[in-house]
């Protein structure tokens, strides 16, 4: 080879080490800025909300200004509220998702379903909020918990809706052809292979819708609205932590401020185990 | 053009005058052609021939994918496959297929046997253990799982998925066997078992196979056909087709002048 191209192959080779390096740096600097927030938001969320936890917190009811007092009817109302939502959005979701991959990949009604879908999934969630006062809360002329569901249960839907259906997508369709090579019928197949083989994919999206209505604050406030007392009665107005948590944190009483600090504390690691069980049942899989 | 001297006694599918569509591409030119029944018949050809859309068509798989059509005539047990009212998936039950990438179901080794089986039978569970055993020792694999059935299908080798795959649709005790492939994804020695276990089936059923590799062909059909761009250009007795084939076009291609 001559010196001549060998010199110029260097120069070129040095230049393009150069670019790595600045690439690289400028990567890391992006990821530690996101870090960063993430983290800050964590500790303060620790050091604010952790003086706030006692055993009084999940015990006792949220008290009057200056009263002590705790979160355990806004625990238990978030709780139902949250549970019953999954519950209903959840076999919803999954079936759109299903038709979506599986029956009508191409059809008019699925790309309409899909841009529905999409618009429903970047909805505001106070839109959604006032869209439930609007047919259930000034119909029935009650507040309740199970508005807050219905609420909270048109937020979880668009999202199983969309990762079931590319969860599916992601399925092989050898793995479909197989199983219908064998006789299976259609059900038989989507239930006991596709469904199964995208299992921790649809799973992990569940579990991030419910990471994401922990903490909706704006569906509830005209729906569930709030209560004082322990109710597990769903027809009546419900407490949940994210309008507690408003309510105390706008307050000017200092045992309200640290209820909100405490309930800050229990929504973020709600969210923070959910999303790391999601993860961890991914890990494995596809 | 078709050279199809070779006549079959009994034969198990008997394809005349087929035609088959993607969209409105033509991709099977009247097709012409009797698979003889517990032997071993392959189809070989350059890619794109058509050799893989034949066998699908077989167990009617085409179906699934609205754009593709076939005309013509698919005689299986005295009736017209692709006219036949008959449930598809009782279609399928007789002819089974195994694809050219090991497909193992998400799901332990015994289910994955056990899954076609509990389409169509209702075994007791020692029953079952039975049929799973015998598929599994069928596909010589027994040995090598016999002690992790409960183990997920995918913790297992290529070439031992494959013969999982082979297990699975002999278990449902098809009449007619259909490979697309099946070696190609695999390593020279689970390639030979495989071949092994094709030489093997034959006593019991009607294999087609599908290869890329000649000497495949060669080593483990009895019958061969070969297609090029859409057409059936030489039917024969493998032997004949290897050795003095009667087209130019057969020769140039088993000789590796083209393909």
């Amino acid at each position: 080879m001559s010196a001549v191209m060998q010199n110029a192959r260097l120069a070129k080779f040095a230049r393009r080490k150069l670019t790595n390096t600045v690439a690289l740096v400028l990567s890391l600097a992006a990821m530690s800025f996101g870090l960063f927030w993430l983290f800050w938001i964590l500790f303060e969320t620790i050091r604010l909300g952790i003086g706030g936890i006692a055993v009084a917190t999940f015990t006792q009811m949220t008290p009057a200004p200056n009263e002590i007092g705790g979160l355990a009817n806004a625990i238990y109302g978030s709780f139902l509220i949250v549970t019953m939502a999954t519950f209903v959005g959840t076999p919803i979701g999954i079936m759109a998702g299903i038709y979506l991959a599986e029956y009508d990949p191409q059809g008019w009604l699925a790309s309409l379903t899909r841009f529905v879908n999409d618009i429903l999934l970047s909805a505001p969630s106070i839109v959604i909020g006032l869209f439930v006062y609007a047919v259930v809360v000034s119909q029935f002329k009650s507040y309740s918990g199970w508005a807050g569901v219905m609420a909270l249960a048109l937020i979880v839907i668009p999202v199983v809706i969309r990762t079931t259906e590319n969860m599916l997508q992601l399925v092989p369709s050898a793995l479909r052809e197989a199983a219908y090579a064998l006789g299976a019928p259609k059900w038989k197949v989507i239930t006991a292979i596709t469904l199964r083989a995208a299992r921790a994919g649809v799973v992990t999206g569940v579990l991030l819708a419910v990471a994401r209505i922990a903490g909706e604050t704006a569906p509830l406030l005209f729906t569930a609205l709030n209560n004082q007392f322990w109710n597990s009665d769903m027809s009546q107005p419900m407490a949940s932590l994210p309008v507690t948590i408003f309510k105390f944190a706008m307050s000017p009483y200092e045992n309200w401020q640290q209820l909100a600090w405490a309930g800050v504390f229990l929504i973020t690691m709600a969210v923070l185990g959910l999303n790391i069980l999601a993860r961890i049942l991914t890990r494995n899989k596809i | 053009m078709v050279a199809n001297p070779t006549k079959i006694e009994n034969p198990k599918i008997s394809v005349k005058n087929l035609d088959f569509y993607y969209g409105k591409f033509k991709a099977l030119k009247n097709i012409n052609l009797e698979i003889p029944e517990k032997k071993v018949t392959a189809f070989i050809g350059p890619s794109g021939c058509g050799k893989s859309t034949l066998l699908r068509i077989f167990n009617r798989m085409y179906e699934l994918y609205p754009e593709q059509r076939a005309e013509g005539e698919i005689m299986f047990e005295g009736e017209n496959l692709l006219t036949s009212k008959k449930d598809v998936a009782l279609i399928r039950s007789k002819v089974g297929m195994v694809f050219q990438k090991p497909t193992p179901f998400p799901m332990s080794i015994y289910d994955n046997i056990s899954f076609g089986v509990k389409l169509f039978e209702s075994l007791s569970s020692s029953d079952m253990d039975e049929r799973v055993e015998w598929a599994l020792r069928k596909a010589a694999l027994w040995g090598e799982v016999k002690d992790k059935l409960n183990q997920n299908g995918a913790s297992l080798s290529g070439g031992q998925q494959q013969r999982l795959c082979i297990a699975r649709g002999v278990a449902i005790k098809p009449e007619v066997l259909l490979l697309d492939e099946p070696c190609s994804a695999l390593d020279p020695i689970s390639t030979a078992k495989i071949e092994e276990l094709i030489t093997e089936l034959k006593n019991d059923y009607t294999v087609v196979i599908v290869t890329h590799n000649m000497q495949q062909a060669a080593r483990c059909s009895d019958y061969t056909a070969y297609m090029y761009l859409g057409d059936l250009v030489e039917f024969g007795v493998t032997e004949d087709l290897f050795f003095k084939p009667t087209q130019k076009a057969t020769e140039d291609y088993i000789t590796g002048r083209f393909g």
